[in-house]
């Protein structure tokens, strides 16, 4: 089942085109990540998608009606600041955020969404149903936001840079809840641009200048794209000599990276600052890629 | 106790001989009765990247601010040189927002006695490799995210600091601005600066040549990123389903499953993992050696 479908969407803020004619659509069980680099025109998107803003042109329709009340009681959303009530226990908050929703239930097949990681999340959230959110640590008070937005089993989750600031195990634990409510059938919209997150989705949808410049699955968007492998005894003088010569280098250890170059320029490079290297063409990193992708637009 | 302060490197002496580096030893912080750190060990060499991992509430801040100087520590000692002689970005916004990018670099630099000619040719430069040259005269509250760190880190950069501590430069900063972040770091380190960056983010950890993963301000595990991956207890499997028993994460639609004896079991196969698995796996056996001792105790 199509849960959002967006139809050639645009939206303008005067002369500036945010969105630019843009089509995705997050089918349920899947996670799908949507990427941009800051004014990409992901959080107008969004907006658009949440009902908070009309698209100048083009249609939205989340589970085949048109954004409103009603389909925003069938959506869990968790932005980046939480929306959580730091002066409020766990508790409250969850009352709070429930009677918001009205008790309004999604309709994901009915079956409720109970694996065993929301036994977890349930288990962890319960035990600390009486302090203020404010004095829990940040990996906590995300599960907190997690299970608020999932209290009223939403047919669409919508979560902001869902991981940010966490440790890998907190990642891990957040994951398994957010891939537990899609296999429970609901579908998930991640925006993010930190490349742990993006490689847990199934789905990539790059957004570059308001455009989709690119989707798929993140191997389908790597491609064959190589970056140049520059390895040598004298890595500072290597950077500063590349650098010297306008190309895109990273340090990577003591080895360095110039995606999208040919081998040519960064031997020439090289050669011109009397540095000593091995170069070998590797297969880009997706970040490479994605880079790659916003510098186009 | 600072040591005295040993001159400037320059540019151009990085990787040949460079005198020892800064550092903390056997670190302890405590905030207020609480500590905050404790039995932290960290080398920060000259002319390299060494970065220090963990979530919020690990300890990062604290052990950057105990190496910059902004904390006394309880105990433990601390090598760092004159005061001049660092520059430091702190977590969140490092900037002046209701002064110009330029007035931003004026006050930075008067801090630290640059004025005239010095401070124009630097300002210039930085302004140049920042790509915030066409930005000069907007102020430090209208600019990006990614816009913004970088004025914070060309600040801290502006008098070369033998030591430059960065606390989380790249929260809140997109790729692209990541990209150019990480070079003005590398430029630094290549220059000879010591440079030391804290993150959550393993995939920058995995950027710099030697890491402190550090857990509820403890060191959980430290050493360069491909020794790390190597050195983990076990082994990490891949599957399909959730396995009955032992622990077990996601990626993506699949399961990583770690096997502290290094065997396979039916339906998972041996994978090569990469740092975020091996951090996940060093939490997963601290925990399990906690619970052990605990038992032990009990």
């Amino acid at each position: 089942m199509t849960l959002v479908r967006v139809t050639e969407v645009t939206h303008r803020f005067g002369s500036l085109t945010a969105v630019d004619r843009v089509s995705l659509a997050v089918e349920a069980g899947e996670v799908v990540g949507l990427l941009g680099a800051n004014g990409a025109g992901k959080t107008t998107l969004i907006r658009c998608i949440l009902g908070l803003l009309r698209p100048t042109s083009g249609a939205v329709s989340l589970f085949g009606l048109a954004p409103s009340r009603r389909t925003r009681t069938r959506l869990g959303y968790v932005p980046q600041g939480l929306g959580l009530y730091d002066d409020l226990t766990v508790a409250e908050n969850l009352a709070f955020s429930a009677r918001a929703f009205g008790g309004a239930q999604g309709g994901h097949g009915g079956a409720p969404a109970a694996g065993p990681a929301d036994a977890d999340l349930d288990r962890d959230v319960e035990a600390v149903a009486g302090e203020l959110v404010g004095n829990l640590p940040l990996g906590l008070r995300r599960r907190v936001a997690f299970s608020a937005a999932l209290a009223h089993r939403p047919d669409l989750l919508v979560l902001d840079e869902p991981t940010s600031g966490v440790d890998p195990l907190g990642r891990a634990q957040l994951w398994d809840t957010i891939r537990a409510a899609a296999e429970a059938g609901a579908g998930v919209l991640v925006t993010t641009h930190r490349m742990s997150e993006a490689e847990q989705c199934d789905r990539l949808v790059v957004l570059a200048g308001g455009r989709v410049a690119a989707q798929g699955t993140m191997a389908a968007i790597m491609g064959d794209a190589s970056t140049v492998r520059v390895s040598t005894l004298r890595w500072e003088d290597a950077f500063l000599a590349l650098e010297e010569a306008g190309l895109p280098v990273a340090l990577v250890g003591r080895s360095l990276r110039v995606p999208g170059a040919d081998r040519e320029r960064v031997a020439a490079a090289l050669g011109a600052g009397a540095v000593e290297a091995e170069l070998d063409l590797v297969p880009a990193t997706f970040e490479e890629t994605f880079v790659a992708l916003a510098a186009a637009a | 106790m600072t040591p005295a302060g040993a001159p400037g490197t320059g540019r151009g002496e990085a990787g040949r001989q460079p005198p020892a580096g800064f550092g903390v030893e056997e670190l302890v912080v405590a905030y207020h009765g609480r500590t905050a750190v404790a039995g932290v060990t960290l080398e920060v060499a000259r002319g390299g990247v060494t970065g220090v991992v963990g979530g919020d509430g690990a300890g990062k801040t604290t052990v950057l601010r105990a190496l910059a100087g902004a904390v006394r520590p309880a105990s433990g000692r601390v090598r760092r040189p004159p005061a001049r002689r660092i520059g430091y970005v702190s977590a969140g916004p490092g900037v002046y927002r209701d002064l110009t990018v330029d007035e931003n670099l004026a006050f930075a630099g008067a801090a630290y006695g640059l004025r005239g000619r010095a401070l124009a040719e630097r300002a210039g430069r930085l302004l140049d490799r920042t790509g915030l040259a066409a930005a000069r005269d907007r102020l430090g509250g209208q600019l990006s995210g990614g816009m913004r760190q970088k004025l914070a880190l060309a600040m801290a950069m502006l008098h070369e600091p033998e030591l430059l501590v960065l606390d989380e430069p790249t929260t809140g900063v997109d790729p692209v601005s990541r990209a150019e972040l990480w070079r003005l770091v590398a430029h630094a380190a290549a220059a000879g600066a010591a440079v030391v960056v804290a993150t959550t983010y393993l995939d920058e950890a995995e950027r710099t040549g030697w890491v402190l993963v550090l857990d509820q301000g403890r060191p959980l595990v430290a050493g360069t990123p491909a020794a790390i991956v190597d050195g983990i207890p076990g082994a990490v499997l891949d599957a399909s389903a959730r396995p009955d028993r032992g622990a077990a994460w996601r990626r993506g639609a699949r399961w990583r499953v770690w096997s502290p004896d290094g065997s396979a079991t039916p339906g998972a196969s041996v994978v090569a993992h990469d740092l975020e698995d091996a951090v996940v796996v060093a939490a997963l056996a601290a925990r399990a050696r906690a619970a052990r001792e605990k038992e032990a105790a009990a």
